[in-house]
């Protein structure tokens, strides 16, 4: 079982390590804020036997983060029936005001309930002195704690955004490899079906008034017409035989070529609020829904490469195309599909990433292609066809995503990561290689 | 006297079997000493050790009495041993010469003296009496030639043992003679040579020594006047054959496969012909004959250009693969690794792909279904495999075979073409291939068996059509009484 997971997903393994790199050289001093932070104190406030007597005032500043502190403590409070509690949000000189009305009217405290940031305030941290009649105050605040930036749960939930578009493009990118071909177009695609679809929202569906309703049909159109240009290019190369690599170099021209003539060289900016949902929505245990999208299509995938007559197919097709052909396998319509699904899947990713930026521009997407190749490479497939799996591509992804992701918290500039992220590119095909020749 | 060869003690194993064990095998100079057995006894192994393409475990090799180490193909070349093997290592866009010298150029400075190349490998050609040009490229040339060429590439090398690996599988009658010819001059050249063959005839013509190896382990080695044919088989075999050919009672019905005026270029000539249910036709002629184009055409691997063909009476329009299989008809290529399996794919995979339409429910195969088909069929051929997740690259070729009759079986196809079926099949496997033909034909089905093995022809067929350029030259329909002479008349006419 172990041996299997080892030879079959190797690179997990490379993306265990370098997740543990990453967080060992991102260690660092963590405050928590909002509701982690509430959680924390009202754990520490319910171990006081006597809390429902004392009386306590939460301090605060006016921040979004320290506000959903204050009512998410105050609510919990609530539930164990404890109400002797006062809430002050703001600046250090509410706080003051506050103080001064509770010993004018002669009443005592015995807690100040600070936040991260609150609780370095002169008013807070000077109290007894400047406030004597009060009583003794203890002063209460979240504890920072030791943890890698790098396995924050924002920080990943960010790595799997960014990386989300490539990942879902290298589906198809994989599909279409395993069958034998390669497609450079997806690059292009992306940016095609990212043009298409905001200059069909501006110009018929209403602009920055579109409804959700006009809005979809004209991103399924963008992503239909990414469909029909893979099915061209499948056509083109199994009608007359001309490797794939040229015929997607040229699609690649042409879709870039294109999406350049529809937005006349401008970004596409005139797209509704609602148009960021994909993108920049987080709707299921604030997951990024673009992530969320990712793994539901990795999940299908999967089933489809393992389970259904076409995966069986693609990858007969590309192990071996006249003993498929020879077995009554239909391969000229495979071999179109495979580019169908990643033409489809490239508009689905120009969606996406025309969806975070909120505009569309025929400067998207380029150098994806080389990027989705490398996450398929790295992932285990082989550039030969006939070889690979669709889980190897995500973690390939992850891998790619992971290195840039963990270069940026350590603050290395833009191009020494290209180096970097090259020659782990190298190294990883390397170690793929050996790894290989070990297990046979 | 001190052999030229002394293999003492090999021994290899592989995850799970055992390929080898304690194999001995001297060969003298001058000598031809012919190496035979069963697929999967061991006789690839043992010639790819030699050759330095794998390392054994255990034992030792000698040369002239002196140990030498052969970890790589280098190696092996060094101390004079040339491997020739089933598939040709020709570079297909270069010359004969080039590549007769290919890897040890006559140059100097980089700049290669192509005259003094190719008055060398003409020599060489001329010292196996090959006749041909040596500025032909190899893709031009036919087997019988590439094969002349890696001998003399094997001969420019100064070899003393040279290892040939079923070096007649591909050639016509007169081309087998032609090598023995060469074999005889390479052994008055004090050459040692070992020699694999499935073929019979051919082994007692021209071996000194025979050598049969069973299971990995050396069963005997006999001159060869100290053994019979009936003998050689038992041994090979480890039981007694009473027949080469099983026994079978004939009856036929009603036409399955008409085929009329099937034509495609001038490979396909106007063929008609048609199979009646229960019934072996043997399709036979040359090499180049348009044996396996017409078989290509019936299964729809080419497009005729005009031609019809019926199945059970009712005309098909057959224009794909595809559409022959849903018509009921299948074909069994002659060369099952390029044409015949997916390598890197598993066994179970491999048996599937023709038969995803009774295996797969809206797009869903039916994986529980699909393996208790497999191991239905594993246990009536003997399929042998650790376990059916295994890649077929790493099965025997009799299993490979096997596993590509199983797909077609599971396909329950009508009318069945076999191309070429024992050809590097040893003789127990020829056996059971026979015996499986005859059952399906006693099922009812149609077939039709391409084989350029005159024996195997007369002793299975119902009824032969004998091909000539593209057409069919004549039909044998009273089996019993032709003879071999009787066919080739109409081969060569």
């Amino acid at each position: 079982m172990w041996r299997r997971l080892l030879t079959e997903y190797g690179m997990l393994l490379v993306l265990i390590l370098l997740g543990a790199l990453f967080s060992a050289l991102t260690w660092a001093e963590q405050q928590p804020t909002g509701l982690a932070a509430s959680r924390q104190v009202a754990r520490r406030l319910l171990a006081d036997p006597n809390l429902s007597s004392k009386k306590m005032l939460i301090v605060v500043r006016a921040h979004p983060d320290d506000e959903t502190y204050a009512s998410d403590l105050v609510n919990q409070l609530a539930e164990v029936q404890v109400s002797l509690v006062q809430t002050v949000v703001g600046q250090p000189a509410d706080a003051r005001q506050k103080l001064e009305q509770l010993v004018a009217s002669e009443q005592t405290l015995d807690r100040i309930i600070c936040s991260g940031s609150s609780v370095d305030w002169g008013i807070v941290a000077n109290v007894a002195t400047l406030f004597p009649k009060l009583g003794r105050v203890e002063i209460l605040a979240p504890q920072s704690y030791r943890w890698p930036n790098f396995l924050k749960r924002d920080n990943l939930l960010n790595i799997a955004n960014q990386i989300s578009v490539i990942a879902m493009v290298a589906i198809g990118m994989t599909m279409v490899i395993i069958a034998g071909g390669i497609d450079l177009s997806v690059g292009s695609l992306i940016a095609l079906s990212a043009v298409v679809a905001a200059r069909l929202i501006r110009d018929f569906a209403g602009a920055e008034q579109a409804s959700v309703w006009a809005t979809v049909p004209c991103c399924a159109v963008a992503i239909a017409g990414c469909g029909l240009a893979g099915v061209t290019t499948g056509v083109l190369t199994t009608a007359f035989r001309v490797p794939s690599f040229i015929v997607t170099l040229a699609m690649m021209l042409v879709a870039s070529g294109t999406a350049y003539i529809l937005a006349a060289g401008q970004s596409i900016n005139q797209v509704p609020e609602t148009f960021v949902w994909l993108g920049r929505g987080a709707d299921l245990l604030n997951v990024p829904n673009s992530v969320v999208l990712m793994l539901v299509l990795y999940c299908i995938a999967h089933v489809v490469m393992s389970c259904t007559t076409l995966g069986r197919y693609l990858y007969a097709v590309g192990g071996n195309a006249e003993a498929a052909r020879l077995s009554g396998v239909p391969t000229d319509r495979v071999i179109i599909l495979s580019f169908a699904i990643s033409g489809m899947l490239a508009g689905l990713g120009g969606i996406v990433l025309a969806s975070q930026l909120k505009s569309g521009s025929p400067t998207y997407g380029q150098m994806y292609e080389l990027y989705t190749i490398a996450a398929v490479v790295v992932g285990g497939t082989s550039l030969a066809g006939g070889e690979g799996k669709i889980l190897g591509t995500l973690i390939g992804a992850l891998i790619i995503a992971v290195i840039q992701n963990g270069m940026n918290l350590m603050g290395i500039e833009s191009y020494t990561q290209k180096v970097v992220l090259g020659a782990v590119i190298l190294s990883a095909v390397i170690v793929d290689r050996i790894r290989h020749r070990i297990s046979q | 006297m001190t052999p030229l060869l002394h293999m003492h003690g090999i021994s290899k194993s592989y995850p799970g079997v055992s390929a080898l064990r304690e194999v001995e095998l001297s060969l003298h100079a001058g000598e031809v000493l012919c190496l035979m057995g069963e697929n999967g006894a061991g006789k690839s192994t043992l010639i790819k050790i030699l050759g330095g393409a794998v390392v054994p475990d255990a034992g030792r090799i000698a040369i002239d009495g002196r140990e030498i180490t052969v970890q790589s193909p280098t190696d092996a070349r060094r101390a004079g041993i040339g491997v020739i093997y089933q598939e040709f290592n020709l570079i297909h866009g270069l010359s004969a010469a080039e590549n007769i010298f290919l890897g040890r150029e006559r140059a100097a400075y980089g700049w290669i003296d192509g005259r003094a190349e190719r008055r060398l490998a003409n020599d060489l050609l001329k010292r196996i009496g090959a006749s041909f040009d040596c500025q032909l490229r190899c893709k031009n040339m036919t087997v019988a030639q590439q094969q002349s060429v890696e001998i003399a590439k094997a001969l420019g090398e100064q070899v003393r043992i040279l290892v040939m690996d079923e070096p007649t599988a591909a050639l016509t009658g007169q081309e087998v003679d032609k090598l023995i010819q060469i074999i005889e001059e390479l052994r008055s050249q004090e050459i040692g040579i070992i020699y694999i063959s499935h073929r019979l005839d051919e082994v007692f013509r021209i071996a000194d020594r025979i050598m049969v190896l069973r299971d990995g382990k050396l069963v005997a080695t006999l001159p060869r006047a100290n053994v019979s044919r009936g003998k050689l088989i038992e041994l090979m075999v480890g039981r007694e054959l009473a027949n080469e050919f099983p026994q079978r009672s004939r009856s036929c019905g009603e036409p399955r496969l008409v085929v009329s005026g099937l034509v495609r270029g001038d490979a396909v000539r106007n063929v008609s012909l048609s199979i009646r249910r229960g019934e072996i036709l043997a399709v036979t002629g040359l090499v180049g004959a348009g044996r396996t184009e017409l078989a290509r055409l019936i299964f729809g691997a080419d497009r005729a250009d005009s031609g019809s063909i019926a199945v059970d009476g009712r005309e098909k329009v057959i224009r794909s693969p595809r559409q022959a299989i849903a018509a009921g008809i299948c074909l069994l290529t002659e060369d099952r690794k390029q044409q015949g399996l997916v390598l890197g794919m598993s066994v179970l995979d491999n048996f599937g792909l023709p038969n995803m339409r009774d295996l797969s429910t809206a797009g869903w195969v039916r994986q529980s279904q699909l393996r208790h088909r497999f191991s239905a069929f594993q246990k009536q051929l003997n399929i042998r495999t650790p376990n059916d997740r295994q890649r077929v690259r790493h099965l025997s070729g009799g299993n490979q075979q096997k596993v590509v009759l199983a797909k077609w079986l599971m396909s329950n196809s009508q009318v069945i073409i076999f191309d070429e079926p024992t050809r590097g099949v040893d003789v127990g496997a020829k056996f059971e291939i026979y015996q499986l033909m005859f059952q399906l034909a006693d099922q009812g089905k149609a077939i039709m068996m391409i084989s350029s093995e005159l024996p195997e022809v007369l002793g299975i067929a119902d009824r032969i059509l004998v091909m000539h350029e593209g057409r069919i030259s004549g039909e044998i329909t009273d089996v019993a009484h032709a003879t071999q002479h009787d066919i080739l008349q109409l081969a060569v006419r």
